[in-house]
């Protein structure tokens, strides 16, 4: 008997089939905690980005500004004292503008705090004069002290280091809080990806078994389980970076120009980042479900 | 009981006690025992030489340690004491990266089949060359007509659960045999066919021995082993005596 005795030809066109078994309902419950995991890893970049270019903002605003208060002399009223200090002070090299803030401006500023209308009239409001520095050689605080003495003018200069600090300070913060929560995510995932290729070898003992009597090296089939949870990985990793995207799309959308929030200047570029998602969620389950096989597979007899 | 001491030299039609082996065995067993876990040996004292070319089969009653013998020699299983060689290397100092190349040299059919229920016919009986490194297109007509061969040939696509025990059988046969093996060992390989197929099939095995395969065969089927007249070595509690 030949094959050509064969009910069909079909033999001719035959393709090796995989030799794991397709998915089942395990793969799919590990699909959906990866998904999870990934759109959780996809917001925290999200945050990551924006908290970082919010804190950029409010550190660059702080350091090209300085405030100065005035305490006018005797026999000077305070709005004359503030022009002095500012015509003093605008001379000064690395000061773009100095500017004395009236009454009204000043009240303006108190507002968030004592409400509209409800400044008396007799209330002493501090005179203010406000300097904008020039950003790419800003001037020290030394040079506008001294300006202010030489002008005989007594102020006090809040060049607002001290708020710079706490700013960068809570930047640093929030980068290091995303980061620690990224790797979280991604050894979470490991773990997970290692407990399914656990379970995985467990069922699919017998497959195993006839690879390795058939003659399959352990880095083959450790190979096999290897590209599964990859490929599986790689699709959940699209659908969690996908679903990431579009909420924050969402928020985008709803924030407007400014982002979701001052807090969160969302930009949407910044949806970019999740692009590389399914590549690193594959690379993560590739790397823990082969050291898991392997590990396995070298502890059989 | 037999001789603890006594080798069973099985080489060509020559199974006789003491013969010194032409050439160097295929396999050879030195004093092994086996034992599963913490339980009394099922195998004891075994010494055994199978030249290359030859033909066994291998009786004994249930339990006697048949299938434990075949494990020990396609690898699945070590020895708990003794020496055991297999194409001239003592197994017990492999490294696990060195077994494969000597399991691809070794063609099992296992008492229970063992096929993939999620690969078809097809697909099982190509995984020993596919394993191999080849190429489909250099095995694809050799399963095909084996397949047919086996009278599979109108079930290349079928999924193993929804074959008979029969064709299973079958199927387990075509898989074991299809990359030519140098060793080819069988656990009850005719247990669910007629005696026709049993016969057909029995001239496979004859015939991958005339291409130079050393062939063991565990079987009960007594008529088969008179018909085939071939030596058999016979199992008795663990031990072997002369057939």
């Amino acid at each position: 008997m030949t094959a050509e005795a064969s009910d069909t030809q079909s033999w001719a066109a035959w393709r090796p089939a995989p030799l794991l078994p397709l998915a089942d309902g395990r793969d799919r419950a590990l699909a959906f905690v990866v998904a999870t995991l990934c759109f959780l890893a996809c917001i925290t970049v999200f945050c990551l980005l924006a908290s970082g270019r919010a804190a950029e903002g409010w550190g660059r605003e702080l350091s090209a500004s300085a405030t100065v208060q005035i305490r006018p002399k005797a026999g000077e009223t305070g709005s004359d004292a503030a022009a002095r200090a500012a015509e003093a002070l605008a001379g000064v090299k690395g000061v773009s503008e100095a500017q004395a803030l009236d009454r009204a401006a000043a009240e303006k500023l108190l507002e968030p705090w004592l409400g509209k209308g409800n400044i008396p009239d007799d209330l002493p409001i501090p005179h203010l004069v406000t300097v904008e520095l020039d950003p790419k050689a800003p001037a020290k605080l030394a040079d506008l002290n001294a300006a202010l003495t030489q002008a005989g003018i007594d102020g006090v200069v809040d060049d607002h280091s001290h708020w710079l600090k706490d700013v960068t300070r809570a930047g640093d913060i929030a980068r290091g809080l995303a980061l620690g929560a990224g790797l979280l995510v991604s050894a979470a995932a490991a773990a997970v990806v290692a407990f399914a290729t656990r379970a995985g070898l467990a069922a699919r003992r017998d497959v195993v078994e006839i690879l390795h009597l058939s003659g399959a090296r352990d880095s083959f089939i450790a190979g096999l389980f290897q590209t599964r949870f990859a490929l599986l990985a790689a699709r959940a990793g699209a659908y969690g970076a996908a679903t990431a995207m579009a909420a924050a799309a969402g928020l985008r959308l709803i924030g407007g120009d400014d982002g979701f929030t001052p807090v969160l200047p969302l930009r949407w570029t910044d949806l970019l980042a999740a692009l590389p998602c399914p590549l690193l969620a594959a690379a993560v389950a590739a790397v823990s479900a082969r050291r898991t096989a392997m590990a396995i597979l070298r502890a059989e007899p | 009981m037999s001789d603890p001491s006594m080798t069973f030299n099985a080489g060509g039609d020559d199974a006789g006690a003491d013969a010194a082996p032409a050439q160097e065995a295929v396999v050879r067993f030195e004093g092994v025992g086996m034992r599963y876990g913490r339980s009394p040996e099922v195998l004891r004292d075994i010494n055994l030489n199978l030249a290359p070319g030859s033909f066994h089969f291998l009786t004994g009653a249930s339990g006697a340690g048949k299938s434990s013998l075949l494990k020990l020699i396609y690898l699945a299983h070590r020895q708990s004491r003794g020496l055991i060689h297999l194409f001239g290397q003592d197994v017990s100092t492999l490294a696990r990266g060195q077994m494969p190349p000597l399991r691809r040299r070794i063609g099992v059919v296992f008492q229970e089949f063992r096929l993939l229920d999620h690969l078809s016919a097809f697909d099982n009986v190509a995984l020993p060359l596919r394993l191999s490194g080849e190429a489909p297109d250099q095995y694809r007509r050799d399963v095909a007509e084996l397949l047919a061969w086996v009278g599979l040939g109108h079930r290349l696509h079928a999924m193993p659960p929804t074959l008979s025990g029969g064709e299973k059988q079958r199927l387990a046969i075509a898989r074991a045999v299809v990359n030519r093996p140098d060793i080819l060992l069988a656990d009850e390989p005719t247990g669910n066919v007629d005696p026709e197929m049993s016969l057909r099939l029995l001239r496979l095995f004859v015939e991958m021995n005339r291409l130079g395969a050393t062939v063991l065969i565990a079987s009960h089927d007594q008529q088969l082993v008179r018909q085939s007249g071939m030596p058999v070595l016979h199992l008795t509690e663990g031990r072997l005596v002369c057939g």
